[in-house]
């Protein structure tokens, strides 16, 4: 248990007493107070959230601005493409993109979302990595931009399949909003920013909202009989069977974009022979995995029999014997797919579709195989 | 006649001469959350008391469930392999885990009664 102190210590999103309101049980979160889930319990909430929609409160992530000196929206694309391998000179205004900050190795600091908001590029960082995106940037970008830490904005994401019908009540613009679409827009009365894309695989919404609006915008979408709190235990099981990486476990300081499989979000802009190719911490590393391929992969593992393979367990090429080829990053039970689901790192030969693996658990070698992700197909409103 | 006895780990013995039926409480299965799955011990095997005898699982984490006294392993009940939330919603009856027998009746002594283990669980 944790002691008196440290609870103290603990930060609280603007939503926080809404939370013990609610019933939710409260862990330490990277350095939050946070639900990991609420009476419904996890099961059920990751499944309203794939059947209906779900209200995630993702406060505790870090939101910035970034504002161009110049006035000129671009001259802060360009700016941040120093420390991204993304081309963010091409997000068009109202759109989202995904992107990493780089470190000279080629690993990853962090993953975030970088939004083009016009006049200005809106961000959103992991939460235990805020104040280190943050410095970084600042210490990286200062000359061409001012880096505001919007501190005053809880953030909540709206996810499901129900989410549009929910927000068309509250918001006229959000279904003609596409997958990606990120832009400021009042809801319920509030001054949002809103971009559709989450973390589920689902279709849904993110809403940044004023602190002091937070607790009234949820309690708004809460009244809809469609909409039920979801803690971080379903928000974490809904993330691994959409396949969607977790910061420090998945992706590290360690892994290179190539190696964790996100090709897809490093543009060819960017990549050997592009428009601007390189330019960011660790383009020589990670253009090399990217001409030559890399020598270890992220792939999505199924199990053969019902034991959850979690994060940590050990991975063998065959059923005795031999030394780990890899290791499990995210592993556990798939509620939508009823059956336990994991992604890990393997030896690029052994990273083909349906390639026969192992890992250890209790002592005992399960058999797994890997497998396409996402593993429940996503939803996306393209 | 049966007695109940109860673990500081959260489980919980029904002891019928020189045989328990062990199980969680229904407290351990709140604390975990809903069970995906159970490992059960194979029968015959010999258990040391404190030794991971058995092992839940909730779609968050796996916990072990330790043997609460020494013996052999009489029976288990595969119901639960097949329908693992049965932990969740009878834990302490038709969610039994595994049948032990005592070797020392002795080790008995340090475990509590019902009223001991709710001010404990309190």
């Amino acid at each position: 248990m944790l002691a008196r102190d440290d609870q103290d210590s603990l930060k609280r999103t603007p939503l926080h007493g809404l939370h013990l309101s609610l019933g939710g049980k409260m862990v330490p979160f990277a350095g939050y107070d946070m639900p990991v889930q609420y009476p419904a319990g996890v099961l059920k909430e990751h499944l309203q959230t794939r059947s209906s929609a779900g209200l995630f409160d993702v406060s505790h992530m870090g939101q910035l601005a970034l504002r161009p000196k110049s006035g000129r929206v671009e001259d802060a694309a360009r700016a941040l493409e120093r420390l991204v391998p993304q081309d963010i000179v091409a997000i068009a205004p109202g759109r989202q993109r995904y992107a990493q900050f780089t470190n000279e190795n080629g690993g990853i600091l962090d993953d975030l979302m970088v939004a083009n908001f016009g006049d200005h590029l809106f961000l959103v960082v992991n939460a235990a990595c805020k104040d280190a995106d943050e410095a970084h940037l600042r210490a990286n970008l200062a000359g061409d931009c001012i880096i505001d830490s919007l501190e005053d904005r809880a953030l909540v994401a709206l996810q499901g399949p129900k989410a549009e019908s929910v927000l068309a009540k509250l918001c006229a613009e959000a279904p003609s909003m596409k997958f990606m679409d990120a832009g400021p827009h009042k809801v319920a009365g509030f001054d949002c920013f809103v971009s559709r894309s989450g973390y589920t695989g689902e279709d849904g919404f993110e809403i940044s909202v004023p602190a002091a609006d937070a607790e009234r915008l949820a309690k708004t979408l809460l009244e809809n009989p469609d909409v039920m709190p979801i803690g971080l235990g379903a928000r974490d099981s809904l993330r691994l069977e959409a396949g969607l990486c977790l910061y420090g476990h998945d992706i590290d300081t360690e892994s290179t974009p190539v190696e964790a499989a996100l090709e897809w979000s490093v543009q060819k802009s960017r990549r050997s022979g592009g428009a601007r190719a390189g330019g960011f911490p660790g383009a020589e590393k990670i253009l090399a995995h990217f001409d030559n391929g890399a020598s270890r992969r992220r792939v999505g593992l199924l199990a053969q029999g019902r034991a959850p393979v979690r994060e940590g367990a050990l991975l063998f090429a065959t059923s005795a014997g031999g030394e780990p080829i890899g290791k499990v990053t995210s592993g556990g039970f798939g509620p939508s797919l009823n059956a336990p689901v994991a992604m890990g790192y393997v030896p690029t030969a052994s990273s083909a579709l349906g390639t026969q693996i192992f890992a250890e658990v209790r002592g005992q070698r399960l058999a797994l195989t890997v497998a396409a992700m996402p593993f429940v197909k996503n939803t996306y409103k393209r | 006649m049966t007695t109940t006895l109860y673990t500081s780990d959260h489980e919980w013995l029904a002891i019928d001469g020189d045989v328990a039926t062990v199980g969680i409480t229904d407290y351990a299965q709140s604390q975990l959350g809903d069970v995906v799955f159970v490992e059960l011990p194979k029968v015959g095997r010999a258990l040391k008391k404190a030794e991971a005898a058995a092992v839940v699982e909730s779609v968050k984490a796996a916990s072990d469930v330790y043997a609460p006294v020494t013996g052999e392993v009489l029976e288990v009940n595969d119901a639960l392999t097949a329908e693992p939330a049965l932990v969740n919603s009878d834990a302490q009856s038709k969610a039994w885990f595994f049948k032990i027998r005592i070797a020392d009746k002795g080790e008995l002594g340090g475990l509590m009664d019902e009223a001991a283990y709710k001010a404990h669980t309190a």
